[in-house]
Protein backbone atom coordinates (compact mmCIF):
# COMPACT_ATOMS: atom_id res chain seq x y z
CA UNK A 1 0.00 0.00 0.00
CA UNK A 2 2.72 2.30 1.10
CA UNK A 3 4.81 1.28 -2.18
CA UNK A 4 1.37 1.98 -4.55
CA UNK A 5 1.31 5.60 -2.10
CA UNK A 6 4.50 7.06 -3.21
CA UNK A 7 4.11 5.78 -6.78
CA UNK A 8 0.91 7.61 -7.20
CA UNK A 9 2.82 10.84 -5.39
CA UNK A 10 5.79 10.82 -7.80
CA UNK A 11 3.62 10.16 -10.37
CA UNK A 12 2.31 13.70 -9.26
CA UNK A 13 5.30 15.50 -9.04
CA UNK A 14 6.27 14.43 -12.33
CA UNK A 15 3.09 16.24 -13.98
CA UNK A 16 3.71 19.37 -12.44
CA UNK A 17 7.50 19.19 -13.76
CA UNK A 18 5.96 18.27 -17.28
CA UNK A 19 3.42 20.61 -17.18
CA UNK A 20 6.09 23.43 -16.27
CA UNK A 21 3.71 23.75 -13.04
CA UNK A 22 6.97 25.33 -11.14
CA UNK A 23 7.48 28.00 -14.04
CA UNK A 24 4.57 29.81 -13.21
CA UNK A 25 5.63 29.56 -9.37
CA UNK A 26 8.77 31.45 -10.18
CA UNK A 27 6.56 33.88 -12.54
CA UNK A 28 4.47 34.90 -9.52
CA UNK A 29 7.92 35.14 -7.05
CA UNK A 30 8.93 37.65 -9.68
CA UNK A 31 5.78 39.68 -10.04
CA UNK A 32 5.70 39.41 -5.84
CA UNK A 33 9.38 41.18 -5.74
CA UNK A 34 8.23 43.76 -8.53
CA UNK A 35 5.15 44.27 -6.25
CA UNK A 36 7.71 44.90 -3.09
CA UNK A 37 9.92 47.32 -5.08
CA UNK A 38 6.74 49.25 -6.23
CA UNK A 39 6.02 49.85 -2.71
CA UNK A 40 8.98 50.22 -1.35
CA UNK A 41 9.46 53.51 -3.95
CA UNK A 42 5.65 54.85 -2.79
CA UNK A 43 5.63 54.11 0.51
CA UNK A 44 6.98 56.95 3.51
CA UNK A 45 6.80 55.03 6.49
CA UNK A 46 6.14 51.55 7.67
CA UNK A 47 7.97 50.42 4.10
CA UNK A 48 8.90 46.98 5.01
CA UNK A 49 5.43 46.19 7.12
CA UNK A 50 3.79 47.63 3.84
CA UNK A 51 6.03 45.63 2.19
CA UNK A 52 5.92 42.47 3.75
CA UNK A 53 2.25 42.58 3.99
CA UNK A 54 1.44 43.29 0.49
CA UNK A 55 3.86 40.29 -0.69
CA UNK A 56 2.08 38.16 1.53
CA UNK A 57 -1.32 39.00 0.47
CA UNK A 58 -0.60 38.41 -3.31
CA UNK A 59 1.85 35.23 -2.70
CA UNK A 60 -0.68 33.56 -0.72
CA UNK A 61 -3.56 34.42 -3.28
CA UNK A 62 -1.38 32.94 -6.13
CA UNK A 63 -0.82 29.95 -4.31
CA UNK A 64 -4.46 29.32 -3.73
CA UNK A 65 -5.46 29.76 -7.40
CA UNK A 66 -2.03 27.62 -8.56
CA UNK A 67 -2.65 24.87 -6.06
CA UNK A 68 -6.59 24.35 -6.64
CA UNK A 69 -6.31 24.80 -10.40
CA UNK A 70 -3.68 22.27 -10.49
CA UNK A 71 -5.45 19.49 -8.51
CA UNK A 72 -8.49 20.09 -10.59
CA UNK A 73 -6.93 19.92 -14.05
CA UNK A 74 -4.81 16.65 -12.78
CA UNK A 75 -7.82 15.16 -12.08
CA UNK A 76 -10.19 16.25 -14.62
CA UNK A 77 -7.79 14.90 -17.25
CA UNK A 78 -7.46 11.70 -14.84
CA UNK A 79 -11.30 11.25 -16.05
CA UNK A 80 -10.73 12.49 -19.34
CA UNK A 81 -8.34 10.26 -20.47
CA UNK A 82 -9.15 7.33 -18.05
CA UNK A 83 -6.46 6.99 -16.19
CA UNK A 84 -8.75 6.75 -13.00
CA UNK A 85 -10.04 3.41 -14.71
CA UNK A 86 -6.92 2.13 -15.49
CA UNK A 87 -5.91 2.70 -11.73
CA UNK A 88 -8.80 1.19 -10.60
CA UNK A 89 -8.34 -2.04 -12.54
CA UNK A 90 -5.40 -2.59 -10.45
CA UNK A 91 -5.43 -4.47 -7.29
CA UNK A 92 -5.28 -1.05 -5.87
CA UNK A 93 -7.90 0.07 -3.13
CA UNK A 94 -9.78 3.58 -3.49
CA UNK A 95 -8.54 5.03 -0.62
CA UNK A 96 -5.21 4.23 -1.46
CA UNK A 97 -5.34 5.69 -4.59
CA UNK A 98 -7.18 8.98 -2.92
CA UNK A 99 -4.00 8.98 -0.34
CA UNK A 100 -1.51 8.38 -3.35
CA UNK A 101 -2.91 11.36 -4.66
CA UNK A 102 -3.47 14.04 -2.25
CA UNK A 103 -0.28 12.70 -1.00
CA UNK A 104 1.28 13.73 -4.58
CA UNK A 105 -0.90 17.40 -4.18
CA UNK A 106 0.65 18.02 -0.67
CA UNK A 107 3.89 17.40 -1.26
CA UNK A 108 3.56 20.26 -3.95
CA UNK A 109 1.88 22.48 -1.73
CA UNK A 110 4.99 22.22 0.64
CA UNK A 111 7.37 23.44 -2.09
CA UNK A 112 5.01 26.12 -3.05
CA UNK A 113 4.88 27.01 0.57
CA UNK A 114 8.42 26.95 1.27
CA UNK A 115 9.73 28.87 -2.03
CA UNK A 116 6.76 31.58 -0.78
CA UNK A 117 8.05 31.74 2.53
CA UNK A 118 11.73 32.28 1.65
CA UNK A 119 10.95 35.47 -0.44
CA UNK A 120 9.57 36.74 3.22
CA UNK A 121 12.81 35.42 5.21
CA UNK A 122 14.46 38.34 3.92
CA UNK A 123 11.92 41.19 4.71
CA UNK A 124 10.96 39.59 8.60
CA UNK A 125 12.46 37.69 11.41
CA UNK A 126 12.48 34.06 10.78
CA UNK A 127 9.89 32.82 13.35
CA UNK A 128 7.45 35.22 12.47
CA UNK A 129 8.46 33.87 8.34
CA UNK A 130 8.66 30.68 9.70
CA UNK A 131 4.85 30.56 11.54
CA UNK A 132 3.56 32.34 8.24
CA UNK A 133 5.13 29.25 5.58
CA UNK A 134 3.65 27.01 7.93
CA UNK A 135 0.12 28.66 7.87
CA UNK A 136 0.61 28.60 4.28
CA UNK A 137 1.06 25.37 3.89
CA UNK A 138 -1.66 24.18 6.40
CA UNK A 139 -3.91 26.70 3.99
CA UNK A 140 -2.96 24.86 0.86
CA UNK A 141 -3.55 21.55 2.38
CA UNK A 142 -7.22 22.20 3.27
CA UNK A 143 -7.52 23.79 -0.28
CA UNK A 144 -5.99 20.71 -2.34
CA UNK A 145 -8.62 18.50 -0.19
CA UNK A 146 -11.25 20.78 -1.13
CA UNK A 147 -9.63 20.78 -4.67
CA UNK A 148 -9.80 16.71 -5.23
CA UNK A 149 -13.53 16.34 -3.44
CA UNK A 150 -15.18 19.57 -5.97
CA UNK A 151 -13.40 17.13 -8.30
CA UNK A 152 -14.82 14.11 -7.53
CA UNK A 153 -18.06 15.93 -6.79
CA UNK A 154 -18.70 17.66 -9.96
CA UNK A 155 -16.16 16.70 -13.12
CA UNK A 156 -15.78 19.61 -14.52
CA UNK A 157 -12.79 22.41 -14.02
CA UNK A 158 -15.29 25.24 -14.17
CA UNK A 159 -17.52 24.42 -11.80
CA UNK A 160 -14.89 22.71 -8.95
CA UNK A 161 -12.79 25.89 -9.80
CA UNK A 162 -15.72 28.42 -8.71
CA UNK A 163 -16.82 25.96 -6.07
CA UNK A 164 -13.85 26.01 -4.87
CA UNK A 165 -13.12 30.16 -4.79
CA UNK A 166 -16.54 30.66 -3.50
CA UNK A 167 -15.81 28.30 -0.42
CA UNK A 168 -12.24 30.04 -0.04
CA UNK A 169 -13.96 34.05 -0.13
CA UNK A 170 -16.56 32.71 2.51
CA UNK A 171 -14.27 30.83 4.88
CA UNK A 172 -12.31 34.03 4.73
CA UNK A 173 -15.03 36.48 5.32
CA UNK A 174 -17.12 34.28 7.44
CA UNK A 175 -15.76 36.01 10.80
CA UNK A 176 -16.67 39.26 9.48
CA UNK A 177 -19.68 38.42 7.98
CA UNK A 178 -20.71 36.53 11.14
CA UNK A 179 -19.71 40.33 13.26
CA UNK A 180 -22.44 41.87 10.99
CA UNK A 181 -24.68 39.54 11.18
CA UNK A 182 -24.73 39.69 14.53
CA UNK A 183 -25.11 43.94 15.12
CA UNK A 184 -27.68 43.90 12.57
CA UNK A 185 -29.99 40.72 12.76
CA UNK A 186 -29.70 40.39 16.61
CA UNK A 187 -32.01 43.32 16.95
CA UNK A 188 -34.45 42.42 14.82
CA UNK A 189 -37.65 40.32 15.89
CA UNK A 190 -38.47 39.02 12.07
CA UNK A 191 -38.29 34.90 11.41
CA UNK A 192 -36.51 35.70 8.40
CA UNK A 193 -33.78 37.50 10.17
CA UNK A 194 -33.84 34.89 12.90
CA UNK A 195 -33.18 32.36 9.74
CA UNK A 196 -30.22 33.83 8.27
CA UNK A 197 -28.58 34.61 11.74
CA UNK A 198 -28.94 31.10 12.32
CA UNK A 199 -27.64 30.07 9.00
CA UNK A 200 -24.47 32.32 8.96
CA UNK A 201 -23.75 30.88 12.66
CA UNK A 202 -24.33 27.49 10.87
CA UNK A 203 -22.02 28.24 8.21
CA UNK A 204 -19.30 29.70 10.96
CA UNK A 205 -19.31 26.33 12.47
CA UNK A 206 -18.87 23.92 9.72
CA UNK A 207 -16.28 26.49 7.86
CA UNK A 208 -12.53 26.75 8.67
CA UNK A 209 -11.80 29.97 10.19
CA UNK A 210 -9.38 30.81 7.53
CA UNK A 211 -9.14 34.11 8.74
CA UNK A 212 -6.53 32.81 11.51
CA UNK A 213 -4.36 31.40 8.61
CA UNK A 214 -1.29 33.24 7.11
CA UNK A 215 -2.21 36.58 9.15
CA UNK A 216 -0.57 39.78 7.85
CA UNK A 217 -0.41 40.59 11.27
CA UNK A 218 2.30 38.12 12.23
CA UNK A 219 4.59 40.09 9.09
CA UNK A 220 3.64 43.50 10.30
CA UNK A 221 3.39 43.64 13.96
CA UNK A 222 5.70 40.39 14.62
CA UNK A 223 2.77 39.31 16.75
CA UNK A 224 2.53 35.37 15.68
CA UNK A 225 3.02 32.90 18.79
CA UNK A 226 3.35 29.01 19.22
CA UNK A 227 -0.15 28.97 20.24
CA UNK A 228 -1.65 30.14 17.13
CA UNK A 229 0.77 27.40 15.76
CA UNK A 230 -1.02 24.96 17.17
CA UNK A 231 -4.53 25.94 16.43
CA UNK A 232 -3.90 26.33 12.90
CA UNK A 233 -2.44 23.23 13.23
CA UNK A 234 -5.29 21.32 14.76
CA UNK A 235 -7.76 23.04 12.37
CA UNK A 236 -5.91 21.18 9.73
CA UNK A 237 -5.68 18.38 10.63
CA UNK A 238 -9.97 17.92 11.55
CA UNK A 239 -10.73 19.86 7.99
CA UNK A 240 -8.06 17.64 6.02
CA UNK A 241 -9.43 14.61 7.25
CA UNK A 242 -12.97 15.45 7.16
CA UNK A 243 -12.86 16.79 3.23
CA UNK A 244 -10.74 13.34 2.48
CA UNK A 245 -13.53 11.56 3.99
CA UNK A 246 -16.36 13.27 2.37
CA UNK A 247 -13.92 12.86 -1.26
CA UNK A 248 -13.89 8.51 -0.15
CA UNK A 249 -17.41 8.84 0.65
CA UNK A 250 -17.84 9.97 -2.64
CA UNK A 251 -15.40 8.33 -4.70
CA UNK A 252 -16.63 4.44 -3.24
CA UNK A 253 -20.14 5.82 -4.53
CA UNK A 254 -18.81 6.03 -8.06
CA UNK A 255 -19.97 3.97 -10.92
CA UNK A 256 -16.52 3.64 -12.45
CA UNK B 1 10.93 24.73 -31.37
CA UNK B 2 8.25 21.70 -30.11
CA UNK B 3 9.22 19.01 -32.78
CA UNK B 4 5.48 18.53 -33.18
CA UNK B 5 5.06 21.97 -35.02
CA UNK B 6 5.13 21.86 -38.68
CA UNK B 7 7.44 23.94 -40.34
CA UNK B 8 6.79 27.97 -40.90
CA UNK B 9 5.50 27.07 -44.34
CA UNK B 10 3.13 25.21 -43.85
CA UNK B 11 1.00 28.10 -42.80
CA UNK B 12 -0.82 30.18 -45.75
CA UNK B 13 1.23 33.02 -46.49
CA UNK B 14 -2.56 34.56 -47.11
CA UNK B 15 -2.60 34.00 -43.24
CA UNK B 16 0.67 35.04 -42.22
CA UNK B 17 -0.32 38.53 -44.09
CA UNK B 18 -3.58 39.08 -42.79
CA UNK B 19 -1.63 38.22 -39.63
CA UNK B 20 1.01 41.63 -39.84
CA UNK B 21 -2.10 43.75 -41.60
CA UNK B 22 -4.53 43.33 -38.42
CA UNK B 23 -1.37 43.77 -35.85
CA UNK B 24 -0.20 47.09 -37.68
CA UNK B 25 -3.90 47.72 -37.89
CA UNK B 26 -3.98 47.62 -33.92
CA UNK B 27 -1.07 49.73 -33.19
CA UNK B 28 -2.09 52.28 -35.97
CA UNK B 29 -5.55 52.58 -34.33
CA UNK B 30 -4.72 52.91 -30.54
CA UNK B 31 -1.66 55.17 -31.87
CA UNK B 32 -4.09 57.63 -33.39
CA UNK B 33 -7.60 57.45 -31.33
CA UNK B 34 -7.76 60.44 -29.64
CA UNK B 35 -7.35 60.01 -25.98
CA UNK B 36 -10.24 60.16 -23.38
CA UNK B 37 -10.40 63.43 -21.99
CA UNK B 38 -9.53 63.71 -18.45
CA UNK B 39 -11.96 63.25 -15.84
CA UNK B 40 -11.19 64.23 -12.24
CA UNK B 41 -12.78 61.56 -9.82
CA UNK B 42 -13.86 63.33 -6.26
CA UNK B 43 -13.37 60.92 -3.67
CA UNK B 44 -16.84 59.61 -2.37
CA UNK B 45 -17.87 58.40 0.89
CA UNK B 46 -16.38 54.95 2.42
CA UNK B 47 -18.14 52.11 2.82
CA UNK B 48 -18.98 50.69 6.50
CA UNK B 49 -16.69 49.54 7.95
CA UNK B 50 -18.05 45.84 8.27
CA UNK B 51 -18.06 45.82 4.47
CA UNK B 52 -14.29 47.33 3.90
CA UNK B 53 -13.27 43.96 6.75
CA UNK B 54 -15.55 41.50 4.23
CA UNK B 55 -13.84 42.59 1.30
CA UNK B 56 -10.31 42.54 2.87
CA UNK B 57 -11.25 39.04 3.05
CA UNK B 58 -10.29 38.26 6.69
CA UNK B 59 -6.87 40.21 6.06
CA UNK B 60 -7.75 43.88 7.44
CA UNK B 61 -4.24 44.86 7.41
CA UNK B 62 -3.63 44.25 3.77
CA UNK B 63 -6.94 46.00 3.08
CA UNK B 64 -6.02 49.18 5.07
CA UNK B 65 -2.60 49.13 3.41
CA UNK B 66 -3.42 49.11 0.03
CA UNK B 67 -6.86 51.59 0.50
CA UNK B 68 -4.09 54.13 2.31
CA UNK B 69 -1.35 54.08 -0.85
CA UNK B 70 -4.55 54.60 -3.37
CA UNK B 71 -5.75 57.56 -1.12
CA UNK B 72 -1.96 58.66 -1.04
CA UNK B 73 -2.38 58.34 -4.93
CA UNK B 74 -5.74 59.77 -5.53
CA UNK B 75 -4.25 63.46 -5.81
CA UNK B 76 -2.29 62.04 -8.85
CA UNK B 77 -5.10 61.44 -11.79
CA UNK B 78 -5.08 60.68 -15.41
CA UNK B 79 -1.39 62.59 -15.32
CA UNK B 80 -2.70 65.83 -13.68
CA UNK B 81 -2.29 66.21 -9.97
CA UNK B 82 -5.25 67.78 -8.04
CA UNK B 83 -4.44 69.84 -5.00
CA UNK B 84 -5.30 68.82 -1.98
CA UNK B 85 -7.94 72.34 -1.83
CA UNK B 86 -9.70 70.69 -4.12
CA UNK B 87 -10.80 67.61 -1.99
CA UNK B 88 -13.72 67.49 -0.14
CA UNK B 89 -12.11 66.76 3.71
CA UNK B 90 -15.13 65.21 5.41
CA UNK B 91 -14.96 62.49 3.17
CA UNK B 92 -11.17 61.86 3.24
CA UNK B 93 -11.16 62.23 7.52
CA UNK B 94 -13.72 59.87 7.16
CA UNK B 95 -11.37 57.73 4.92
CA UNK B 96 -8.50 57.66 7.22
CA UNK B 97 -10.35 57.01 10.49
CA UNK B 98 -11.60 54.21 8.34
CA UNK B 99 -8.03 52.86 7.68
CA UNK B 100 -7.31 53.21 11.19
CA UNK B 101 -9.81 50.95 12.00
CA UNK B 102 -8.98 48.72 9.84
CA UNK B 103 -5.43 48.33 11.31
CA UNK B 104 -5.34 50.49 14.19
CA UNK B 105 -1.69 49.88 14.70
CA UNK B 106 -0.61 51.57 11.88
CA UNK B 107 0.43 55.07 12.15
CA UNK B 108 0.84 55.52 8.19
CA UNK B 109 -2.65 57.62 8.45
CA UNK B 110 -1.93 59.91 11.23
CA UNK B 111 1.03 60.71 9.31
CA UNK B 112 -0.60 61.45 6.17
CA UNK B 113 -3.09 63.65 8.16
CA UNK B 114 -0.72 65.55 10.10
CA UNK B 115 2.19 66.08 6.92
CA UNK B 116 0.23 65.96 3.92
CA UNK B 117 -3.08 66.77 4.15
CA UNK B 118 -2.44 69.41 6.55
CA UNK B 119 -0.40 71.00 4.50
CA UNK B 120 -3.25 72.28 2.31
CA UNK B 121 -3.80 76.32 1.59
CA UNK B 122 -6.82 76.49 3.63
CA UNK B 123 -7.40 76.83 7.40
CA UNK B 124 -11.01 75.37 7.68
CA UNK B 125 -9.08 72.27 5.94
CA UNK B 126 -5.91 72.34 7.92
CA UNK B 127 -7.95 72.53 11.33
CA UNK B 128 -9.95 69.66 10.15
CA UNK B 129 -7.01 67.31 9.66
CA UNK B 130 -5.22 68.78 12.75
CA UNK B 131 -8.34 67.79 14.74
CA UNK B 132 -8.79 64.66 13.21
CA UNK B 133 -4.95 63.98 14.39
CA UNK B 134 -6.29 65.29 18.00
CA UNK B 135 -9.12 63.10 18.23
CA UNK B 136 -7.40 60.05 16.87
CA UNK B 137 -4.74 60.60 19.42
CA UNK B 138 -7.02 59.46 22.76
CA UNK B 139 -7.29 55.97 21.28
CA UNK B 140 -3.82 55.11 21.42
CA UNK B 141 -1.56 58.15 23.25
CA UNK B 142 1.26 56.01 23.54
CA UNK B 143 1.64 55.32 19.74
CA UNK B 144 0.25 58.38 18.48
CA UNK B 145 1.68 61.11 20.41
CA UNK B 146 4.97 62.27 18.18
CA UNK B 147 1.07 63.33 15.16
CA UNK B 148 -0.55 65.30 17.66
CA UNK B 149 3.01 67.02 18.62
CA UNK B 150 3.34 67.73 14.46
CA UNK B 151 -0.27 68.98 15.07
CA UNK B 152 0.90 71.13 17.87
CA UNK B 153 4.04 72.75 15.89
CA UNK B 154 1.60 73.61 13.04
CA UNK B 155 -1.03 75.22 15.00
CA UNK B 156 1.95 77.51 16.72
CA UNK B 157 3.88 78.01 13.59
CA UNK B 158 1.48 78.34 10.58
CA UNK B 159 -1.63 78.88 11.88
CA UNK B 160 -0.16 81.16 14.43
CA UNK B 161 -3.33 80.12 16.95
CA UNK B 162 -1.38 79.49 20.28
CA UNK B 163 -4.72 78.27 22.10
CA UNK B 164 -5.29 75.71 19.70
CA UNK B 165 -1.39 74.48 19.89
CA UNK B 166 -1.78 74.72 23.80
CA UNK B 167 -4.61 72.29 23.15
CA UNK B 168 -2.91 70.15 21.44
CA UNK B 169 0.04 69.91 23.68
CA UNK B 170 -2.03 69.95 26.82
CA UNK B 171 -3.39 66.70 25.90
CA UNK B 172 -0.14 65.22 25.06
CA UNK B 173 0.99 66.20 28.61
CA UNK B 174 -2.11 64.46 30.10
CA UNK B 175 -1.52 61.54 28.59
CA UNK B 176 2.31 61.33 28.91
CA UNK B 177 3.70 57.86 30.05
CA UNK B 178 7.35 57.06 30.37
CA UNK B 179 7.97 56.47 26.25
CA UNK B 180 7.25 59.91 25.83
CA UNK B 181 10.37 62.17 25.13
CA UNK B 182 10.58 65.20 27.60
CA UNK B 183 10.20 67.60 24.83
CA UNK B 184 6.45 66.17 23.90
CA UNK B 185 5.57 66.77 27.70
CA UNK B 186 6.84 69.93 28.13
CA UNK B 187 5.56 71.79 24.63
CA UNK B 188 3.02 73.22 26.78
CA UNK B 189 5.26 75.26 28.80
CA UNK B 190 6.91 76.71 25.90
CA UNK B 191 3.09 77.79 24.43
CA UNK B 192 2.48 79.44 27.52
CA UNK B 193 5.35 81.21 27.54
CA UNK B 194 4.52 82.34 24.29
CA UNK B 195 1.27 83.56 24.96
CA UNK B 196 2.36 85.42 28.23
CA UNK B 197 1.00 82.93 30.70
CA UNK B 198 3.73 83.50 32.82
CA UNK B 199 2.26 82.24 36.45
CA UNK B 200 0.95 78.84 34.71
CA UNK B 201 4.01 78.43 33.57
CA UNK B 202 5.55 79.09 36.88
CA UNK B 203 2.89 76.50 38.09
CA UNK B 204 3.95 73.73 35.61
CA UNK B 205 7.12 73.92 36.13
CA UNK B 206 6.68 74.03 40.00
CA UNK B 207 4.35 71.03 39.78
CA UNK B 208 7.26 69.08 37.32
CA UNK B 209 9.28 69.65 40.30
CA UNK B 210 7.46 68.29 43.21
CA UNK B 211 6.11 65.47 40.95
CA UNK B 212 10.16 64.36 40.54
CA UNK B 213 9.24 64.62 36.30
CA UNK B 214 12.49 66.73 35.91
CA UNK B 215 14.89 64.58 36.84
CA UNK B 216 18.08 64.49 34.75
CA UNK B 217 20.84 67.65 35.84
CA UNK B 218 20.65 69.60 32.90
CA UNK B 219 16.77 69.90 32.70
CA UNK B 220 17.08 70.91 36.42
CA UNK B 221 19.57 73.68 35.81
CA UNK B 222 17.49 74.99 32.80
CA UNK B 223 14.16 74.98 34.31
CA UNK B 224 15.63 76.71 37.49
CA UNK B 225 17.03 79.23 35.25
CA UNK B 226 13.83 79.69 33.79
CA UNK B 227 11.76 79.91 37.08
CA UNK B 228 14.50 82.81 37.57
CA UNK B 229 13.75 84.38 34.76
CA UNK B 230 9.83 84.27 35.02
CA UNK B 231 9.76 85.91 38.90
CA UNK B 232 12.05 88.48 37.74
CA UNK B 233 10.11 89.02 34.87
CA UNK B 234 6.71 89.55 37.09
CA UNK B 235 8.87 91.67 39.46
CA UNK B 236 9.45 94.10 36.87
CA UNK B 237 6.10 93.68 35.38
CA UNK B 238 4.70 93.99 39.05
CA UNK B 239 7.03 97.62 39.27
CA UNK B 240 5.97 98.90 36.14
CA UNK B 241 1.90 98.23 36.90
CA UNK B 242 2.82 100.15 39.89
Amino acid sequence: MIKQIITLATLVIIEALHTRFFMIIFAFLLTGFGIVSFVGQIAIIETVAYQSSLLAAFLRLSAIYIISLFVIVSMVNEFNNNAIHLWLSLPMKRATYLIGKFSGFMLIACIIAILFGLSLFILVPYSQAGLWTFSLFCELLIIAALSLLCVFTFHNTIQALSAVIAFYILARSIYSIQLVAQNLLNSSQSWSDYFIAKFIYLLSIILPNLEQFTQSDWLTYYSGEIIDLLQITAQTIIYVILLISMSMFDLYRKNL
Amino acid sequence: MNRKQRSLTAVPKKIIVTLVLILTLQITWNHYLPSFPAKIEHLTTPPQLELLQILSLGDNIVGSKLLMLWLQAFDSQSGQFLSYRQFDYDTLRIWLKRILQLDPKSQYPLLAASHFYSMVNDTTKKKQMLNFVYKQFFIDPDNRWQWLAHASLIAKHRLKDLPLALKYAQAIAAHSSENMPFWAKEMQIFILEDMGELEQVRLIVGGMFANGQITELNEIKYFNEKLENLENLEKQLGRVIK
